[in-house]
Protein backbone atom coordinates (compact mmCIF):
# COMPACT_ATOMS: atom_id res chain seq x y z
CA UNK A 1 0.00 0.00 0.00
CA UNK A 2 1.19 3.57 -1.09
CA UNK A 3 2.19 5.47 1.94
CA UNK A 4 4.25 8.29 3.37
CA UNK A 5 8.27 7.99 4.68
CA UNK A 6 10.68 9.94 5.85
CA UNK A 7 13.06 8.32 3.80
CA UNK A 8 17.14 8.91 5.12
CA UNK A 9 19.49 10.43 2.27
CA UNK A 10 22.18 8.04 2.25
CA UNK A 11 23.99 9.33 -0.58
CA UNK A 12 23.74 12.06 -3.15
CA UNK A 13 26.41 13.17 -5.55
CA UNK A 14 26.23 14.35 -9.26
CA UNK A 15 27.18 12.33 -12.22
CA UNK A 16 27.00 14.71 -14.88
CA UNK A 17 25.95 18.11 -15.31
CA UNK A 18 22.92 18.71 -13.78
CA UNK A 19 21.98 14.98 -13.04
CA UNK A 20 22.15 13.59 -9.72
CA UNK A 21 21.34 10.03 -8.09
CA UNK A 22 20.04 10.13 -4.67
CA UNK A 23 19.82 6.85 -2.77
CA UNK A 24 17.78 6.83 -0.37
CA UNK A 25 17.08 4.20 2.84
CA UNK A 26 12.89 3.72 2.97
CA UNK A 27 12.57 0.28 4.19
CA UNK A 28 8.80 0.65 4.04
CA UNK A 29 8.42 1.74 0.94
CA UNK A 30 11.48 0.48 -1.03
CA UNK A 31 9.80 -3.35 -1.24
CA UNK A 32 6.58 -2.03 -2.67
CA UNK A 33 8.06 0.00 -5.64
CA UNK A 34 7.20 -1.41 -9.04
CA UNK A 35 9.42 -0.67 -12.88
CA UNK A 36 8.09 2.75 -14.17
CA UNK A 37 6.48 4.08 -10.72
CA UNK A 38 7.08 7.27 -8.97
CA UNK A 39 7.65 8.43 -5.58
CA UNK A 40 6.50 12.16 -4.71
CA UNK A 41 8.63 13.55 -2.95
CA UNK A 42 8.76 16.96 -1.28
CA UNK A 43 11.45 19.03 -1.32
CA UNK A 44 11.55 21.35 1.42
CA UNK A 45 9.69 21.53 4.77
CA UNK A 46 8.17 25.09 3.90
CA UNK A 47 5.50 26.43 1.14
CA UNK A 48 7.73 27.77 -1.38
CA UNK A 49 8.27 26.09 -3.50
CA UNK A 50 4.75 24.21 -2.12
CA UNK A 51 4.39 20.84 -4.32
CA UNK A 52 5.57 17.62 -4.27
CA UNK A 53 8.03 16.59 -7.35
CA UNK A 54 7.00 13.44 -8.97
CA UNK A 55 10.79 11.53 -9.52
CA UNK A 56 11.15 8.21 -11.37
CA UNK A 57 12.34 5.43 -9.68
CA UNK A 58 15.67 4.72 -11.02
CA UNK A 59 16.40 1.17 -9.24
CA UNK A 60 15.55 -0.45 -5.96
CA UNK A 61 17.33 -2.88 -3.62
CA UNK A 62 14.06 -4.00 -1.95
CA UNK A 63 16.26 -6.30 0.44
CA UNK A 64 18.25 -3.58 1.51
CA UNK A 65 15.55 -1.02 1.59
CA UNK A 66 17.65 1.27 -1.03
CA UNK A 67 16.17 3.35 -3.93
CA UNK A 68 17.53 5.32 -6.01
CA UNK A 69 16.25 8.41 -7.82
CA UNK A 70 18.35 9.88 -11.22
CA UNK A 71 16.84 13.41 -11.39
CA UNK A 72 17.69 16.42 -13.21
CA UNK A 73 18.22 19.82 -11.68
CA UNK A 74 15.66 22.03 -13.64
CA UNK A 75 14.07 24.39 -11.27
CA UNK A 76 13.90 25.52 -7.53
CA UNK A 77 12.55 22.38 -5.90
CA UNK A 78 15.29 19.77 -8.03
CA UNK A 79 17.19 22.61 -7.06
CA UNK A 80 16.94 21.98 -3.21
CA UNK A 81 16.74 18.34 -3.72
CA UNK A 82 20.80 18.82 -5.07
CA UNK A 83 21.56 20.19 -1.82
CA UNK A 84 20.40 17.38 0.20
CA UNK A 85 23.30 15.06 1.94
CA UNK A 86 23.41 12.38 3.48
CA UNK A 87 21.56 11.72 7.07
CA UNK A 88 19.48 14.25 5.64
CA UNK A 89 15.38 13.34 6.39
CA UNK A 90 13.58 13.30 3.20
CA UNK A 91 9.60 13.14 2.88
CA UNK A 92 8.57 10.95 0.21
CA UNK A 93 5.50 9.37 -0.45
CA UNK A 94 4.94 6.89 -2.70
CA UNK A 95 5.23 4.56 -4.96
CA UNK A 96 2.71 6.12 -7.22
CA UNK A 97 1.13 4.89 -10.63
CA UNK A 98 0.90 2.11 -12.98
CA UNK A 99 4.40 1.06 -13.77
CA UNK A 100 5.30 -1.25 -16.74
CA UNK A 101 4.04 -4.65 -17.50
CA UNK A 102 6.83 -6.62 -17.12
CA UNK A 103 7.85 -9.20 -19.14
CA UNK A 104 7.50 -12.71 -19.04
CA UNK A 105 10.44 -15.14 -18.28
CA UNK A 106 13.06 -15.52 -21.17
CA UNK A 107 11.86 -12.68 -23.41
CA UNK A 108 14.02 -10.77 -25.69
CA UNK A 109 13.36 -6.61 -25.27
CA UNK A 110 14.48 -4.06 -26.34
CA UNK A 111 14.55 -0.31 -24.38
CA UNK A 112 14.76 3.30 -25.60
CA UNK A 113 15.86 5.91 -23.27
CA UNK A 114 16.74 9.71 -24.10
CA UNK A 115 18.41 11.77 -21.52
CA UNK A 116 17.60 11.67 -17.43
CA UNK A 117 14.41 9.82 -19.18
CA UNK A 118 16.44 6.70 -18.85
CA UNK A 119 15.64 6.28 -15.25
CA UNK A 120 13.32 4.10 -15.14
CA UNK A 121 14.10 1.74 -17.71
CA UNK A 122 17.31 0.69 -14.74
CA UNK A 123 15.16 -0.88 -12.44
CA UNK A 124 13.17 -2.59 -15.60
CA UNK A 125 16.01 -3.38 -16.70
CA UNK A 126 17.07 -5.25 -13.27
CA UNK A 127 13.34 -6.67 -12.55
CA UNK A 128 13.75 -8.35 -16.35
CA UNK A 129 16.93 -9.46 -15.78
CA UNK A 130 15.78 -11.09 -12.74
CA UNK A 131 13.55 -13.09 -15.46
CA UNK A 132 16.02 -14.39 -17.61
CA UNK A 133 15.15 -11.74 -20.16
CA UNK A 134 17.90 -10.65 -22.43
CA UNK A 135 17.48 -7.18 -22.28
CA UNK A 136 19.13 -4.64 -24.80
CA UNK A 137 18.95 -0.30 -24.33
CA UNK A 138 19.42 2.03 -26.73
CA UNK A 139 20.43 5.45 -24.99
CA UNK A 140 20.63 9.03 -26.14
CA UNK A 141 21.78 11.54 -24.94
CA UNK A 142 23.86 15.13 -24.89
CA UNK A 143 27.31 13.86 -24.20
CA UNK A 144 29.25 11.05 -22.73
CA UNK A 145 28.95 12.29 -19.04
CA UNK A 146 25.62 11.79 -19.07
CA UNK A 147 25.80 8.48 -21.10
CA UNK A 148 27.87 7.14 -18.03
CA UNK A 149 24.65 6.12 -16.46
CA UNK A 150 25.05 3.12 -18.31
CA UNK A 151 27.08 1.92 -16.35
CA UNK A 152 25.00 0.76 -14.26
CA UNK A 153 22.84 -0.95 -17.12
CA UNK A 154 26.20 -2.58 -17.50
CA UNK A 155 26.74 -4.45 -14.74
CA UNK A 156 23.47 -5.86 -14.70
CA UNK A 157 24.24 -7.28 -17.51
CA UNK A 158 21.93 -5.20 -20.58
CA UNK A 159 23.17 -5.11 -24.14
CA UNK A 160 23.85 -1.50 -24.49
CA UNK A 161 24.48 0.95 -27.54
CA UNK A 162 24.50 4.41 -26.93
CA UNK A 163 24.23 7.80 -29.31
CA UNK A 164 25.45 11.08 -28.16
CA UNK A 165 24.63 14.88 -29.64
CA UNK A 166 27.95 15.97 -29.39
CA UNK A 167 29.89 12.64 -30.44
CA UNK A 168 31.80 12.37 -27.35
CA UNK A 169 30.59 9.02 -26.40
CA UNK A 170 28.74 6.07 -29.27
CA UNK A 171 27.21 7.30 -32.22
CA UNK A 172 26.74 10.63 -33.39
CA UNK A 173 23.24 11.74 -33.72
CA UNK A 174 19.99 10.79 -32.51
CA UNK A 175 19.24 7.51 -30.41
CA UNK A 176 16.55 6.81 -32.56
CA UNK A 177 18.62 6.82 -35.77
CA UNK A 178 20.00 3.26 -34.12
CA UNK A 179 16.70 1.61 -34.40
CA UNK A 180 17.31 1.45 -37.92
CA UNK A 181 20.14 -1.74 -37.01
CA UNK A 182 17.00 -3.32 -35.22
CA UNK A 183 14.37 -5.84 -36.75
CA UNK A 184 11.25 -5.78 -34.67
CA UNK A 185 10.49 -9.71 -35.00
CA UNK A 186 13.77 -9.57 -32.78
CA UNK A 187 11.68 -8.56 -29.66
CA UNK A 188 8.55 -9.13 -28.02
CA UNK A 189 8.47 -5.78 -25.97
CA UNK A 190 9.74 -2.52 -26.41
CA UNK A 191 9.85 0.61 -23.73
CA UNK A 192 10.80 3.80 -23.72
CA UNK A 193 11.05 6.82 -22.16
CA UNK A 194 12.46 10.10 -22.71
CA UNK A 195 11.60 13.31 -24.52
CA UNK A 196 8.18 13.79 -26.42
CA UNK A 197 9.56 13.93 -29.90
CA UNK A 198 12.12 10.80 -29.01
CA UNK A 199 8.91 8.48 -27.69
CA UNK A 200 7.16 9.63 -31.11
CA UNK A 201 9.46 8.14 -33.29
CA UNK A 202 10.24 5.08 -31.17
CA UNK A 203 6.11 4.95 -31.28
CA UNK A 204 6.30 4.89 -34.45
CA UNK A 205 8.95 2.36 -35.43
CA UNK A 206 7.13 -0.01 -32.77
CA UNK A 207 3.51 0.44 -34.96
CA UNK A 208 4.97 -0.36 -37.90
CA UNK A 209 6.97 -3.06 -36.47
CA UNK A 210 3.99 -4.58 -35.25
CA UNK A 211 5.79 -4.66 -31.91
CA UNK A 212 3.77 -4.37 -28.20
CA UNK A 213 5.87 -1.24 -26.36
CA UNK A 214 4.77 1.17 -23.54
CA UNK A 215 6.33 4.39 -22.85
CA UNK A 216 6.08 6.88 -20.05
CA UNK A 217 4.86 10.25 -19.90
CA UNK A 218 5.16 13.25 -17.88
CA UNK A 219 2.75 15.69 -16.74
CA UNK A 220 3.08 18.61 -14.25
CA UNK A 221 1.23 16.61 -11.37
CA UNK A 222 -0.41 18.36 -8.26
CA UNK A 223 -1.99 15.23 -5.81
CA UNK A 224 -0.21 12.27 -7.75
CA UNK A 225 -3.14 10.41 -6.70
CA UNK A 226 -5.64 10.81 -9.10
CA UNK A 227 -7.45 13.03 -7.06
CA UNK A 228 -6.89 17.23 -8.45
CA UNK A 229 -6.94 15.74 -12.10
CA UNK A 230 -4.23 18.38 -13.32
CA UNK A 231 -1.87 15.66 -14.97
CA UNK A 232 -4.25 15.55 -17.77
CA UNK A 233 -3.65 14.04 -20.90
CA UNK A 234 -5.34 13.46 -24.62
CA UNK A 235 -4.12 10.28 -25.34
CA UNK A 236 -5.00 10.21 -28.74
CA UNK A 237 -7.24 12.19 -31.05
CA UNK A 238 -10.32 8.96 -30.71
CA UNK A 239 -10.61 9.07 -26.71
CA UNK A 240 -13.18 11.72 -25.69
CA UNK A 241 -11.48 12.55 -22.46
CA UNK A 242 -7.88 12.90 -20.84
CA UNK A 243 -6.59 10.04 -19.05
CA UNK A 244 -4.69 10.86 -15.42
CA UNK A 245 -0.58 10.80 -15.96
CA UNK A 246 -0.39 10.59 -12.35
CA UNK A 247 -3.05 7.49 -12.08
CA UNK A 248 -3.93 6.15 -15.26
CA UNK A 249 -0.01 6.11 -16.10
CA UNK A 250 2.80 7.35 -16.28
CA UNK A 251 2.95 4.28 -18.53
CA UNK A 252 0.21 3.99 -21.25
CA UNK A 253 0.58 1.55 -23.88
CA UNK A 254 2.44 3.02 -27.07
CA UNK A 255 -0.19 1.41 -29.24
CA UNK A 256 -3.03 3.94 -27.16
CA UNK A 257 -1.30 7.13 -27.21
CA UNK A 258 -0.78 9.45 -30.16
CA UNK A 259 2.33 12.03 -28.67
CA UNK A 260 1.54 15.56 -29.28
CA UNK A 261 4.19 18.31 -29.67
CA UNK A 262 3.50 18.59 -25.68
CA UNK A 263 3.38 15.32 -24.29
CA UNK A 264 6.16 13.50 -22.89
CA UNK A 265 9.27 14.30 -20.57
CA UNK A 266 9.67 18.23 -19.76
CA UNK A 267 12.02 18.65 -16.55
CA UNK A 268 12.49 22.39 -17.09
CA UNK A 269 9.46 23.05 -15.18
CA UNK A 270 10.82 21.59 -11.67
CA UNK B 1 0.67 19.87 38.19
CA UNK B 2 -0.20 20.98 34.47
CA UNK B 3 -3.79 22.45 34.59
CA UNK B 4 -4.94 21.01 32.00
CA UNK B 5 -5.03 17.45 33.33
CA UNK B 6 -7.94 17.52 34.78
CA UNK B 7 -9.76 19.32 32.08
CA UNK B 8 -11.84 16.88 30.26
CA UNK B 9 -11.12 16.19 25.76
CA UNK B 10 -12.18 19.43 24.27
CA UNK B 11 -14.72 19.19 22.07
CA UNK B 12 -13.70 19.65 18.25
CA UNK B 13 -17.44 18.96 16.89
CA UNK B 14 -19.09 21.69 15.31
CA UNK B 15 -22.66 22.32 13.44
CA UNK B 16 -21.62 24.14 10.02
CA UNK B 17 -25.51 25.16 9.38
CA UNK B 18 -27.38 22.19 9.68
CA UNK B 19 -24.35 19.91 8.86
CA UNK B 20 -22.58 18.26 11.94
CA UNK B 21 -19.25 17.35 12.08
CA UNK B 22 -17.45 15.33 14.58
CA UNK B 23 -14.19 17.99 13.90
CA UNK B 24 -13.98 21.42 12.23
CA UNK B 25 -11.59 20.11 9.38
CA UNK B 26 -13.61 19.33 6.25
CA UNK B 27 -10.93 18.73 2.85
CA UNK B 28 -12.24 21.06 0.31
CA UNK B 29 -13.85 19.92 -3.31
CA UNK B 30 -11.96 19.42 -6.21
CA UNK B 31 -8.69 18.07 -4.06
CA UNK B 32 -10.19 14.98 -2.71
CA UNK B 33 -11.45 13.43 -5.51
CA UNK B 34 -14.24 11.27 -4.12
CA UNK B 35 -12.29 10.53 -1.19
CA UNK B 36 -11.10 6.81 -2.11
CA UNK B 37 -8.45 8.17 -4.15
CA UNK B 38 -6.61 9.06 -0.12
CA UNK B 39 -7.69 5.59 1.54
CA UNK B 40 -4.39 4.82 1.51
CA UNK B 41 -3.18 7.49 3.54
CA UNK B 42 -5.49 7.39 6.29
CA UNK B 43 -9.08 6.64 7.78
CA UNK B 44 -11.11 8.86 5.47
CA UNK B 45 -14.36 8.61 7.81
CA UNK B 46 -12.25 10.24 10.85
CA UNK B 47 -12.16 13.83 8.49
CA UNK B 48 -14.77 16.54 9.49
CA UNK B 49 -16.41 16.15 5.98
CA UNK B 50 -14.96 15.39 2.73
CA UNK B 51 -16.72 17.53 -0.11
CA UNK B 52 -16.10 15.63 -3.14
CA UNK B 53 -15.39 16.85 -6.38
CA UNK B 54 -17.81 19.68 -8.41
CA UNK B 55 -20.40 17.86 -10.03
CA UNK B 56 -22.55 18.99 -13.17
CA UNK B 57 -25.71 17.04 -14.30
CA UNK B 58 -24.06 15.53 -17.53
CA UNK B 59 -20.63 14.76 -17.86
CA UNK B 60 -17.72 16.91 -18.79
CA UNK B 61 -14.55 16.58 -19.74
CA UNK B 62 -13.05 19.72 -18.58
CA UNK B 63 -9.86 21.72 -20.02
CA UNK B 64 -6.98 20.81 -22.10
CA UNK B 65 -3.58 20.42 -20.61
CA UNK B 66 -1.64 21.67 -19.06
CA UNK B 67 -3.96 22.49 -16.28
CA UNK B 68 -1.86 23.26 -13.26
CA UNK B 69 1.29 25.20 -13.06
CA UNK B 70 3.46 25.86 -9.36
CA UNK B 71 3.16 29.89 -8.19
CA UNK B 72 4.92 31.48 -5.60
CA UNK B 73 3.62 29.98 -2.59
CA UNK B 74 0.79 28.53 -4.50
CA UNK B 75 -0.40 27.28 -7.21
CA UNK B 76 -3.02 27.77 -10.57
CA UNK B 77 -5.73 25.64 -11.45
CA UNK B 78 -7.69 25.49 -14.57
CA UNK B 79 -9.49 21.71 -14.61
CA UNK B 80 -12.89 22.79 -15.61
CA UNK B 81 -14.77 21.10 -13.57
CA UNK B 82 -14.30 17.43 -15.45
CA UNK B 83 -16.46 15.24 -13.75
CA UNK B 84 -18.89 12.11 -14.89
CA UNK B 85 -21.71 13.44 -13.96
CA UNK B 86 -24.06 13.50 -11.32
CA UNK B 87 -25.28 9.76 -12.12
CA UNK B 88 -21.89 8.35 -11.35
CA UNK B 89 -21.18 10.34 -8.30
CA UNK B 90 -25.00 8.91 -6.99
CA UNK B 91 -24.72 5.21 -8.27
CA UNK B 92 -20.94 4.55 -8.12
CA UNK B 93 -19.36 6.97 -5.53
CA UNK B 94 -21.63 7.88 -3.16
CA UNK B 95 -22.67 4.38 -1.75
CA UNK B 96 -19.04 3.76 -1.12
CA UNK B 97 -18.59 6.57 0.96
CA UNK B 98 -22.27 6.08 3.08
CA UNK B 99 -21.01 2.74 3.69
CA UNK B 100 -17.65 3.66 5.11
CA UNK B 101 -19.22 6.60 7.44
CA UNK B 102 -17.86 9.42 5.71
CA UNK B 103 -19.52 12.65 6.40
CA UNK B 104 -20.39 13.93 2.67
CA UNK B 105 -21.18 17.10 1.20
CA UNK B 106 -22.19 17.37 -2.33
CA UNK B 107 -20.48 19.99 -4.47
CA UNK B 108 -22.61 21.22 -7.61
CA UNK B 109 -22.43 23.55 -10.65
CA UNK B 110 -24.05 24.15 -13.57
CA UNK B 111 -24.23 26.76 -16.43
CA UNK B 112 -27.82 28.08 -15.71
CA UNK B 113 -30.33 27.95 -12.41
CA UNK B 114 -32.20 25.51 -14.09
CA UNK B 115 -29.49 23.15 -14.02
CA UNK B 116 -28.42 23.84 -10.46
CA UNK B 117 -31.99 23.17 -9.63
CA UNK B 118 -32.18 20.16 -11.65
CA UNK B 119 -29.15 18.47 -10.32
CA UNK B 120 -29.83 19.04 -6.65
CA UNK B 121 -33.69 17.35 -7.34
CA UNK B 122 -31.32 14.35 -8.12
CA UNK B 123 -29.98 13.91 -5.20
CA UNK B 124 -33.82 13.04 -3.97
CA UNK B 125 -33.95 9.69 -2.47
CA UNK B 126 -29.79 9.19 -2.05
CA UNK B 127 -29.04 9.09 1.78
CA UNK B 128 -25.99 10.00 2.92
CA UNK B 129 -25.23 13.54 2.10
CA UNK B 130 -24.82 15.48 4.83
CA UNK B 131 -25.24 19.05 2.79
CA UNK B 132 -24.60 20.84 -0.30
CA UNK B 133 -21.75 23.10 -1.18
CA UNK B 134 -22.85 25.14 -4.13
CA UNK B 135 -20.08 25.73 -6.65
CA UNK B 136 -21.08 29.60 -7.83
CA UNK B 137 -17.54 30.33 -7.95
CA UNK B 138 -15.68 28.44 -10.35
CA UNK B 139 -13.02 31.06 -12.24
CA UNK B 140 -12.39 28.15 -15.29
CA UNK B 141 -15.57 27.39 -17.13
CA UNK B 142 -16.81 29.20 -19.94
CA UNK B 143 -20.54 29.20 -18.56
CA UNK B 144 -21.84 29.70 -15.10
CA UNK B 145 -19.11 29.11 -12.93
CA UNK B 146 -17.79 32.82 -11.81
CA UNK B 147 -20.62 34.70 -13.50
CA UNK B 148 -23.09 34.02 -11.04
CA UNK B 149 -20.80 34.25 -7.99
CA UNK B 150 -19.81 37.76 -9.24
CA UNK B 151 -23.70 39.14 -9.25
CA UNK B 152 -25.39 39.21 -6.05
CA UNK B 153 -29.25 39.05 -7.69
CA UNK B 154 -27.72 35.69 -8.81
CA UNK B 155 -26.37 34.75 -6.23
CA UNK B 156 -30.26 35.23 -3.99
CA UNK B 157 -31.68 33.60 -7.01
CA UNK B 158 -29.55 30.04 -7.60
CA UNK B 159 -29.66 29.48 -3.80
CA UNK B 160 -33.45 29.66 -3.81
CA UNK B 161 -33.53 27.33 -6.60
CA UNK B 162 -31.61 25.33 -4.82
CA UNK B 163 -33.24 25.51 -1.66
CA UNK B 164 -36.60 24.81 -3.18
CA UNK B 165 -35.41 21.46 -3.86
CA UNK B 166 -33.89 20.09 -1.33
CA UNK B 167 -34.34 19.84 2.64
CA UNK B 168 -30.87 19.41 3.20
CA UNK B 169 -27.98 22.56 4.48
CA UNK B 170 -27.17 24.48 1.67
CA UNK B 171 -23.72 26.84 1.34
CA UNK B 172 -22.81 28.39 -1.59
CA UNK B 173 -18.98 28.84 -1.73
CA UNK B 174 -18.18 32.45 -2.57
CA UNK B 175 -16.06 33.89 -5.03
CA UNK B 176 -13.39 35.96 -3.87
CA UNK B 177 -13.44 38.24 -7.16
CA UNK B 178 -15.60 40.52 -6.56
CA UNK B 179 -15.35 44.36 -5.22
CA UNK B 180 -17.45 43.63 -2.16
CA UNK B 181 -17.77 40.26 -0.64
CA UNK B 182 -20.22 41.35 2.20
CA UNK B 183 -22.86 42.10 -0.57
CA UNK B 184 -22.51 39.00 -1.71
CA UNK B 185 -23.01 37.11 1.61
CA UNK B 186 -26.35 38.74 2.45
CA UNK B 187 -27.45 37.92 -0.99
CA UNK B 188 -26.94 34.46 -0.22
CA UNK B 189 -28.10 34.44 2.96
CA UNK B 190 -31.25 36.31 1.66
CA UNK B 191 -31.54 33.08 -1.20
CA UNK B 192 -31.75 31.16 2.03
CA UNK B 193 -28.08 29.82 2.27
CA UNK B 194 -27.52 27.61 5.59
CA UNK B 195 -23.93 28.50 5.69
CA UNK B 196 -21.10 30.03 3.11
CA UNK B 197 -18.33 28.36 2.57
CA UNK B 198 -15.43 31.29 1.27
CA UNK B 199 -13.11 31.07 -0.60
CA UNK B 200 -12.33 29.98 -4.15
CA UNK B 201 -9.72 30.37 -5.98
CA UNK B 202 -8.18 34.48 -7.04
CA UNK B 203 -8.25 34.83 -10.72
CA UNK B 204 -4.57 34.78 -11.93
CA UNK B 205 -2.28 33.90 -14.59
CA UNK B 206 1.50 32.55 -15.51
CA UNK B 207 3.27 33.43 -18.65
CA UNK B 208 6.07 31.13 -20.61
CA UNK B 209 8.37 33.83 -21.53
CA UNK B 210 10.39 30.96 -23.71
CA UNK B 211 7.45 30.48 -25.79
CA UNK B 212 5.68 33.83 -25.52
CA UNK B 213 2.52 32.78 -24.09
CA UNK B 214 -0.03 32.01 -21.34
CA UNK B 215 1.17 28.60 -19.67
CA UNK B 216 -2.33 27.31 -18.88
CA UNK B 217 -4.56 26.41 -21.58
CA UNK B 218 -7.08 27.95 -20.20
CA UNK B 219 -5.28 31.42 -19.97
CA UNK B 220 -6.67 32.00 -17.15
CA UNK B 221 -6.77 29.82 -13.72
CA UNK B 222 -7.55 30.15 -9.78
CA UNK B 223 -5.12 30.98 -7.14
CA UNK B 224 -4.55 28.26 -4.16
CA UNK B 225 -2.71 27.41 -1.59
CA UNK B 226 0.00 29.79 1.08
CA UNK B 227 -0.23 32.75 -0.76
CA UNK B 228 -4.24 33.68 -0.71
CA UNK B 229 -4.37 33.00 2.93
CA UNK B 230 -4.22 36.70 3.78
CA UNK B 231 -6.87 37.31 1.59
CA UNK B 232 -9.32 34.51 2.42
CA UNK B 233 -8.64 35.48 6.06
CA UNK B 234 -9.95 39.15 5.29
CA UNK B 235 -13.30 38.24 3.60
CA UNK B 236 -13.89 35.47 6.24
CA UNK B 237 -13.68 38.44 8.87
CA UNK B 238 -15.29 40.56 6.99
CA UNK B 239 -18.21 38.64 6.30
CA UNK B 240 -18.52 37.43 10.35
CA UNK B 241 -18.04 40.81 11.17
CA UNK B 242 -21.66 42.06 9.89
CA UNK B 243 -23.37 38.66 9.77
CA UNK B 244 -24.18 35.74 11.42
CA UNK B 245 -23.88 32.86 9.63
CA UNK B 246 -21.77 29.86 9.89
CA UNK B 247 -18.49 29.89 7.65
CA UNK B 248 -16.79 27.12 6.09
CA UNK B 249 -13.24 29.09 5.75
CA UNK B 250 -10.14 28.00 3.55
CA UNK B 251 -7.31 29.49 1.53
CA UNK B 252 -4.09 28.43 1.94
CA UNK B 253 -4.41 26.00 5.22
CA UNK B 254 -1.62 24.07 5.68
CA UNK B 255 -1.39 23.47 9.53
CA UNK B 256 -2.92 24.07 12.63
CA UNK B 257 -2.26 27.50 13.50
CA UNK B 258 -3.46 28.70 10.05
CA UNK B 259 -7.19 26.48 11.15
CA UNK B 260 -6.89 28.21 14.06
CA UNK B 261 -6.66 32.03 12.41
CA UNK B 262 -9.26 31.21 10.03
CA UNK B 263 -11.65 30.33 13.09
CA UNK B 264 -10.74 33.03 15.33
CA UNK B 265 -11.82 35.25 12.35
CA UNK B 266 -15.36 33.77 12.05
CA UNK B 267 -15.15 30.38 10.27
CA UNK B 268 -17.04 27.52 12.35
CA UNK B 269 -14.91 25.43 10.19
CA UNK B 270 -11.98 25.39 8.26
CA UNK B 271 -11.16 23.50 4.86
CA UNK B 272 -7.82 22.15 3.71
CA UNK B 273 -7.28 22.06 -0.19
CA UNK B 274 -4.21 22.54 -2.00
CA UNK B 275 -2.63 21.27 1.56
CA UNK B 276 -3.60 17.59 0.85
CA UNK B 277 -1.10 18.01 -2.29
CA UNK B 278 1.51 18.63 0.45
CA UNK B 279 0.04 15.90 3.09
CA UNK B 280 -2.16 13.46 2.23
CA UNK B 281 -3.00 13.74 5.90
CA UNK B 282 -3.12 17.18 6.01
CA UNK B 283 -6.66 16.98 7.40
CA UNK B 284 -6.07 14.61 10.36
CA UNK B 285 -2.79 15.97 11.55
CA UNK B 286 -5.13 19.33 11.36
CA UNK B 287 -7.50 17.94 13.78
CA UNK B 288 -4.63 17.04 16.04
CA UNK B 289 -3.59 20.47 16.21
CA UNK B 290 -6.51 21.85 17.18
CA UNK B 291 -6.73 19.34 19.62
CA UNK B 292 -3.51 19.78 21.25
CA UNK B 293 -4.27 24.10 21.09
CA UNK B 294 -7.25 23.81 22.83
CA UNK B 295 -6.14 21.66 25.67
CA UNK B 296 -2.94 23.96 26.39
CA UNK B 297 -5.46 26.83 26.31
CA UNK B 298 -8.07 25.39 28.52
CA UNK B 299 -10.67 25.91 25.36
CA UNK B 300 -13.62 22.89 25.94
CA UNK B 301 -15.76 23.91 22.90
CA UNK B 302 -13.97 25.04 19.42
CA UNK B 303 -17.46 26.95 19.48
CA UNK B 304 -15.47 29.56 21.89
CA UNK B 305 -12.90 30.30 19.53
CA UNK B 306 -15.36 31.21 16.71
CA UNK B 307 -14.75 34.79 15.87
CA UNK B 308 -12.77 35.87 18.53
CA UNK B 309 -10.35 37.87 17.04
CA UNK B 310 -12.94 40.02 15.44
CA UNK B 311 -12.30 43.94 16.43
CA UNK B 312 -15.62 45.45 16.83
Amino acid sequence: MPGLEMGRVLDNRQVACDWYVMDVSAPVTAPQCLPGQFLHIRPINTYDPLLRRPLSIYDVLSDRGIISLLYRVAGRGTGLLARAAADDCIDIMGPLGRGFTLPSANENIIMVGGGVGVAPLTYLARVSLERRCRVKLLMGAADAAQLAVTQRFEKLGVEIKTASLDGSMGYHGMVTDLLGEEGGSDYSRIYTCGPAPMMAVVSDWAKRQGLWGELSLEEHMACGVGACLGCACQLNAFQPGYAKVCKDGPVFSIQAVELGPDQGREEERH
Amino acid sequence: MNKTEHLPSPDLSTDLGGIKMNNPVAVASGTFGYGREYEDYMDIAAIGAVIVKGTTLEPRVGNPPPRIIETPAGMLNAIGLENPGIDIFLNEHLPYLRDKGVTVIANLAGNSIEDYAAVTAKLKGHPGIAGIELNISCPNVKKGGLQFGTDPLMVKKVVEAVKNETFLPVMPKLSPNVTNIVEIAIAAREGGADALSMINTLMGMAIDIDHRRPVLANVFGGLSGPAIKPVALRMIYQVYREMDIPILGGGGVMNARDAIEFIMAGAAAVSIGTGNFVNPRAALDITQGIREYMTEHGVQRISELVGVAIQR
